[in-house]
């Protein structure tokens, strides 16, 4: 049977049906519309799906809906600032050539975001080791890896220029 | 010639990174549509089977089911993209009679959510008769082997010869001939986005199709041919593509089934494919067995080739004759074989169909042509980049009746990847466990052959121009993640002197976009759509400079130019008009025609292949761990010539690319089949290479100017991934001994077969 919850994404609360065995994928796909969060695999060996749950990185293609319950939830829409605004990871992503199809993007930017919320500035090696959970079959990584390096860079200026 | 350029050359990020980077991309699986069913696809659970009887009335009264199909609902029309030789035309969008494959499609069923739509497919019973089935290639043509298609009793469905000169004379008046059997196994395109389709049909029967394909116009033909629709009354919509690499260039089952029941219901259909359907039953890389020999001449001089080739092609022909047919061009190719000759043989196996990947029959050419140059070089006592110079192809030669080289910088390429790599130190004083080994490549920069039979020009552009000082571009070029949007609109900003933000762009909508294009494959866009852009933006330009030089009173002997938003005399760059005033000048002297033009490209007379070759060379540098066999590529260097480099981060990010898909050819990748069926269904079980494994990897551009591309432009990115698996095997031999002629290179194979 369907149970009604209430699911807090992006800062906003949303309450849905789901099923108890509902991914949070499909949930957010499907009852929310959040698209960007993308199903590659389904079993948790791609990254495409990645999203944040309080403040973590994990596969929404393995989570439940119904164990989301009073977690915050952020997809890949919700990183940017603003409507004309992108996050820096994401505009580091554009601006080094990160993206070809697109279709790991969200996951990657989510899994990089971790990784700099938890080491400001990793070296290269902690940030190939840190995405290689997340496929891609376009890139080969390398851009993808100096994006996240330089987002960090970006990122670590602007907390320090908000601190001084 | 090379001309400065403003935009062309530069690191131009794409078109659509910002929707991309923020989720807002919209790929066909994102598509939602009032009142849309959910469909799913019933496949076969054995390799070779006849269908007895199928009974659908359970899965048909299954509350929330709307639909379900089977072949005989369908009008029974077989499709594949050999239009002009309908023979080779042996698909049925879902099974009449037999199945060939463990996951052939029998039956389709849509319902209101994809949940009932499976369940409902267990409700299907389907009767079958087991046939017994064929793996492998020698069984196949075996005497009295079991037949897949009654059409073709010896399961050799095409067969593709080339010959010149005399080989057998060239190999008696040799010093050294080489003979060898190379194996190579059949790898997933594993793009990242599972294939989708979304369909729709209007009060007047008209169908729109959305789908992740390569190649919108072919679907849109053959959906016509196979539903019995006029092609006019087929509109496909190409979304966002989450990648191709060769997967996606055909019709496909549920992009019928999708059609199909959207007419039948009414009601809009979505069929997603899942990760496991798509290793299960998906398009792959042609596993081949390859003889090949070769003669040569003490100094190294190549004397001629032999090459015989039989391609795996499982249960149906998809893009197995081009592969054949290419596999032949390209076992020509890199070195000047002055006797050639070539036998290949596409064979019907019960085993998911091979098609077209990144490389069309190259990579697995080439991994033959350079393993053996490899081994030759050894056996001949001549250093491996010293044979290869010695023997390569250079601008202004022919391959006798195939093709004229325009353009070739290839031994520019093994100079610039020896001295990149310290090639002489590490190859003659190197370190235990470790090796240096090199690859080369050549490739086609799209084909010239026409064998889909299109009645329209290869690639057509169309260009408007506004009084503000905008263009919009509309083509049917499907960009897939490859970046063809964004190079498109640099070519046109560069000829009309227009920033990449003034120009809008409209790709891949059979029904708004300019007839025709064959899609995106065969390394073909920036060629051929860069040309018809080109045509389209010289034909504007006419137009603009006839209203300013009857404005200004010019006289007819001054040339005039478009840059930095202006249009002027070129003698006069300071008598410049803006862009936008030039448009609305030309339009007034038209009474108010807005200025629209198009432009066209078909390569004519350019051979039997391709108007122009890419060429490269690639040096890698490996450890083979002593007990475990492990290896671990530590570095890539690769130089190569793609003429003039359009888009820098564009070309980096498809040379990047193609290494990641060369190391898990070479390594990694492979499906574990038992009996027709396909054991690892999911990336933890087929390895695909992930940041941890791809190594650093340094690259150099050798300029070449090609007189048929667009600014000097030809193929980038699809050559790269041929020599990444000959490099690294040869970097295994040099480190270990172990020479390996049978991908992939697995620590098991170097254990048994190192030399020290
Ligand atoms: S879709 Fe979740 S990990 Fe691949
Ligand atoms: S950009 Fe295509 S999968 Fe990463």
């Amino acid at each position: 049977m369907k149970q009604i919850i209430e699911l807090n994404v992006n800062g906003e609360s949303y309450t849905v049906a789901v099923n108890p065995w509902q991914t949070l994928n499909e949930v957010l796909r499907e009852e929310i519309n959040l698209t960007g969060v993308k199903l590659g695999c389904g079993s948790g060996d791609c990254g495409a799906c990645t999203v944040m749950v309080d403040g973590r990185a994990v596969s929404s293609c393995l989570s439940l809906a119904v164990e989301m319950v009073g977690k915050e939830i952020m997809t890949v829409e919700g990183m940017a600032p603003s409507g004309e605004e992108l996050h820096p990871i994401q505009e580091s992503f554009v601006k080094k050539g990160a993206i070809q199809c697109g279709f790991c993007t969200p996951g990657m930017e989510l899994t990089a975001l971790n990784l700099l919320n938890n080491n400001p500035s990793p070296t290269y090696n902690e940030i190939r080791e840190a995405l290689a959970g997340n496929l891609c079959r376009c890139t080969g990584y390398k851009k993808i890896i100096e994006a996240v390096g330089a987002a960090g860079q970006k990122m670590k200026e602007a907390s320090e220029r908000k601190t001084s | 010639m090379k001309k400065d350029f403003s935009i062309v050359g530069k690191s131009v990020p794409r078109n659509d990174g910002k929707a991309k980077a923020t989720g807002t991309a919209t790929y066909t699986d994102d598509i939602k549509l009032p009142g849309m069913l959910h469909g799913k696809i019933l496949r076969s659970p054995f390799p070779h089977a006849r269908i007895l009887n199928i009974d659908t009335s359970r899965a048909a009264s299954l509350p929330g089911v709307k639909c379900v199909i089977t072949g005989e609902d369908t009008p029974k029309i077989k499709y594949g993209n050999w239009r002009l030789f309908p023979d080779t035309q042996d698909e049925y969008p879902l099974a009449i009679d037999k199945v060939r494959f463990i996951g052939d499609e029998v039956a389709a069923v849509a319902a209101v959510d994809a949940d009932t739509a499976e369940e409902a497919l267990e409700l299907i019973k389907v009767d079958y008769e087991e046939l017994p089935g064929i793996f492998d290639i020698d069984s196949a043509i075996k005497e009295g082997a079991p037949v897949l298609h009654d059409y073709c009793p010896g399961n050799i469905s095409v067969n593709r010869k080339i010959h010149y000169g005399d080989i057998e004379k060239a190999f008696a008046e040799s010093d050294y001939v080489r003979e060898d059997v190379f194996n190579v196994h059949a790898v997933s395109p594993a793009y990242l986005e599972p294939c989708a389709a979304v369909a729709q049909c209007d009060l007047d029967g008209r169908i729109t199709l959305w789908t992740s394909t390569q190649v919108p116009y072919i679907v849109q033909c053959l959906l016509a041919s196979t539903m019995g629709m006029r092609e006019n009354d087929v509109r496909v919509i190409k979304p966002f593509v989450g990648g191709g690499f060769g997967g996606k260039m055909e019709l496909r089952t549920w992009e019928f089934c999708a059609a199909f029941i959207a007419k039948k219901t009414g009601r809009p259909v979505k069929f997603t494919m899942t990760r496991e359907e798509e290793f299960l039953a998906g398009r792959r890389r042609h596993a081949m067995k390859l003889y090949s020999k070769v003669g040569f001449k003490k100094d190294g001089t190549l004397t001629g080739k032999d090459l015989r080739i039989y391609l795996d092609g499982g249960g149906y022909n998809a893009m197995g004759p081009t592969a054949t047919f290419l596999c032949g061009t390209f076992g020509a190719m890199l070195y000047r074989y002055p006797n050639y000759r070539f036998w290949g043989q596409h064979v019907y196996t019960n085993k998911p169909p091979a098609s077209a990947m990144r490389g069309f029959g190259a990579p697995q050419s080439l991994f033959a042509t350079e393993s053996q140059m490899n081994i030759a070089a050894e056996e001949l006592g001549i250093d491996p980049i010293e044979l290869r110079i010695k023997n390569a192809q250079v601008t202004g030669d022919e391959i006798p009746d195939v093709a004229t080289i325009s353009s070739c910088g290839f031994i520019e390429a093994l100079q610039k990847a020896a001295e990149m790599s310290g090639w002489k130190e590490k190859r003659y004083s190197p370190k235990p466990g470790q090796g240096i080994g090199i690859g080369c490549y050549s490739f086609i920069s799209g084909g010239v052959f026409n064998w889909f039979n299109t009645q329209f020009p290869f690639s057509a552009a169309e260009v408007r121009v506004f009084d503000d000082g905008t263009a919009h571009l509309l083509t049917m070029a499907a960009d897939i993640g490859q970046g063809c949007d964004t190079v498109l609109k640099q070519i046109l900003a560069e000829e009309l002197g227009l920033k990449m933000e003034d120009i809008r762009i409209t790709s891949a909508d059979t029904s708004t976009t300019p007839q025709a294009d064959l899609g995106a494959w065969g390394s073909r866009l920036t060629m051929m759509n860069g040309n018809a852009v080109l045509d389209a933006a010289k034909k504007i330009k006419a137009q603009l400079f006839g209203a300013v030089s009857a404005r200004q009173n010019l006289n007819v002997i001054h040339e005039l130019g478009c840059k930095d938003g202006m249009v002027f005399p070129k003698s006069r760059p300071d008598r410049g008009i803006p862009f936008g005033e030039a448009v609305a000048m030309a339009q007034k002297a038209n009474r108010g025609e807005p200025l629209v033009e198009r432009g066209y490209y078909t390569p004519r007379d350019k051979g039997l292949v391709t108007p122009a070759f890419s060429f490269g060379a690639q040096i890698s540098e490996v450890e083979v761990d002593k007990d475990t066999g492990v290896v671990r590529v530590k570095k890539f260097w690769t130089a190569h010539d793609c003429g003039t480099v359009i888009n820098q981060m564009a070309v980096e990010g498809q040379l990047e690319g193609s290494i990641q898909m060369g190391l898990g050819y070479a390594l990694s990748e492979q499906f574990v089949m038992e009996d027709g069926k396909t054991l690892n269904t999911n990336f933890l079980d087929y390895k695909m290479p992930n940041a941890m494994d791809v190594p650093p990897s340094e690259v150099a551009h050798i300029e070449t100017y090609e007189p048929e591309g667009p600014m000097g432009a030809k193929e980038a990115g699809e050559g790269l991934a041929i020599p990444t698996a000959p490099a690294i095997a040869d970097a295994v031999h040099h480190a270990t001994g172990y020479r390996c002629k049978d991908l992939p290179i697995t620590p098991e194979k170097i254990l048994a077969g190192k030399k020290d």
